[in-house]
């Protein structure tokens, strides 16, 4: 039951983009598309979930002073890892995902929850833990990603959603995709429209 | 169990066994996805080379040679089939984008002629700049099956044949810049030989 728990807290009640408001770097500058805000999560999920349980398997051994240096030993390896195997196997995506990829290692979501979390708890909790917090960050980017798609190029996920050909709707408001939301002033309008929401429901 | 304590030896010997053991890790990693990564970087190099070519039966890549422009390097890409010279696709920069580096692919029928341009990497504004790309717009259409020689690599605004994309000319600019030193350093070669 606690176990559950552990799991579901990153996903609603602790979502890290929507409730923490950690990390976000790589949330607003890679969220241009579904696919790129997808990708981004994937990566930094897998990250969460193998350093939480790499940390909580070594935290006893670890001399208090040289913590952090070793949690970012162990993150950094991760994310050199994630970063080859990305390179190797999709390359399109790591190309468009460029630096945000290696910049995993300075997410605060990650060593937030090495230092918050993983230190003090057993593996199995510390994995879902990661898990949990790897899926709500995933969530939270692939919303973010998709409407900022829909808005600005009238596309998920690559796919056409609405035609770019006016003559569908009367209304001057569709005739264009709004570009605005795939630049960088449109990653915080959703964003901030996004959090709003979310406390309301949260508050219910 | 106890923590160990923060003594100068424990530090030391911690750090040491954990980068240790991540390095020994990511040596194995490394040594795993190095192959793949080349296969997938070399995929990428000749499908761009496949799109702008007409038919070649060589190996491109294999017979790749560099020149030296103003600033950076040509990749030359010679094609034949049947030992017949097809073309060549010359993969070529410009720095005056508005978002940096510009990199194509331009493939030159032997007389100099362009047969067709891809874009290899770029930082242009998306919906803007970005209609550099074949699939955003027919920008890179106008290209097709002219030569330089009579085409001047230009945007209109600079007395020029080139038609800029509405509301970038600097990327505009910069393409044709990235086209007109490829094609620069082709017919240098042809005259050379």
């Amino acid at each position: 039951m606690n176990r559950i728990a552990n799991l579901t807290r990153g996903i609603f009640r602790e979502n890290p983009t929507f409730v923490l408001v950690l990390g976000m770097c790589p949330t607003l500058a890679t969220t241009s598309s579904a696919i790129n805000g997808m990708g981004m999560g994937l990566a930094t999920m897998f990250v969460l979930l193998c350093s939480n349980a790499v940390i909580s398997l070594i935290a006893g051994f670890i001399p208090d002073k040289v913590r952090i240096p070793s949690y970012i030993v162990v993150i950094a390896t991760f994310v050199t890892i994630v970063d080859l195997l990305m390179q190797a196997y999709t390359q399109s995506l790591y190309e468009k995902l460029g630096i945000f990829i290696p910049l995993i290692v300075v997410n605060c979501i990650v060593l937030g929850r090495a230092e918050a979390f993983a230190n003090k708890n057993g593996v199995l909790d510390s994995a879902l833990d990661g898990l949990g917090m790897g899926i709500g960050f995933t969530l939270a980017l692939t919303i973010l990603g998709s409407i900022r798609e829909l808005l600005g190029n009238f596309t998920i996920f690559g796919l056409r959603v609405l035609p770019k050909d006016p003559s569908w709707s009367r209304a001057a408001f569709f005739h264009e995709p709004m570009l605005v939301f795939i630049l960088a002033p449109g990653a915080f309008i959703v964003l901030a429209y996004l959090i709003a929401i979310f406390n309301k429901i949260r508050k219910q | 169990m106890a923590k160990v304590e923060s003594t100068f030896k424990n530090m030391t010997l911690t750090l040491l066994i954990i980068t240790l053991i991540a390095s020994a890790g990511l040596g194995l990693v490394y040594q795993s996805t190095k192959g793949p990564i080349e296969v997938a970087q070399l995929a990428k190099v000749n499908n761009a080379i496949k799109v702008v070519l007409p038919d070649f039966d060589n190996q491109p890549y294999t017979e790749a040679y560099t020149v030296k422009a103003d600033g950076g390097d040509l990749i030359f890409y010679p094609a034949t089939k049947n030992g017949q010279k097809v073309g060549v696709a010359v993969k070529t920069f410009s720095n005056n984008g508005f978002g940096g580096k510009i990199e194509l692919m331009v493939g030159f029928l032997p007389d100099g002629t362009i047969n067709k341009i891809a874009v290899v990497s770029h930082k242009e504004t998306p919906g803007l700049g970005d209609k550099i790309e074949p699939s955003k717009s027919d920008f890179s259409v106008q290209f097709e099956g002219k030569n330089p020689a009579t085409f001047k690599l230009k945007v209109t605004k600079d007395g020029g044949n080139v038609n800029a994309i509405t509301a970038s000319t600097i990327s505009s600019r910069a393409y044709c810049d990235a086209v007109s030193r490829a094609y620069n350093a082709f017919m240098k070669g042809e005259n050379n030989e």
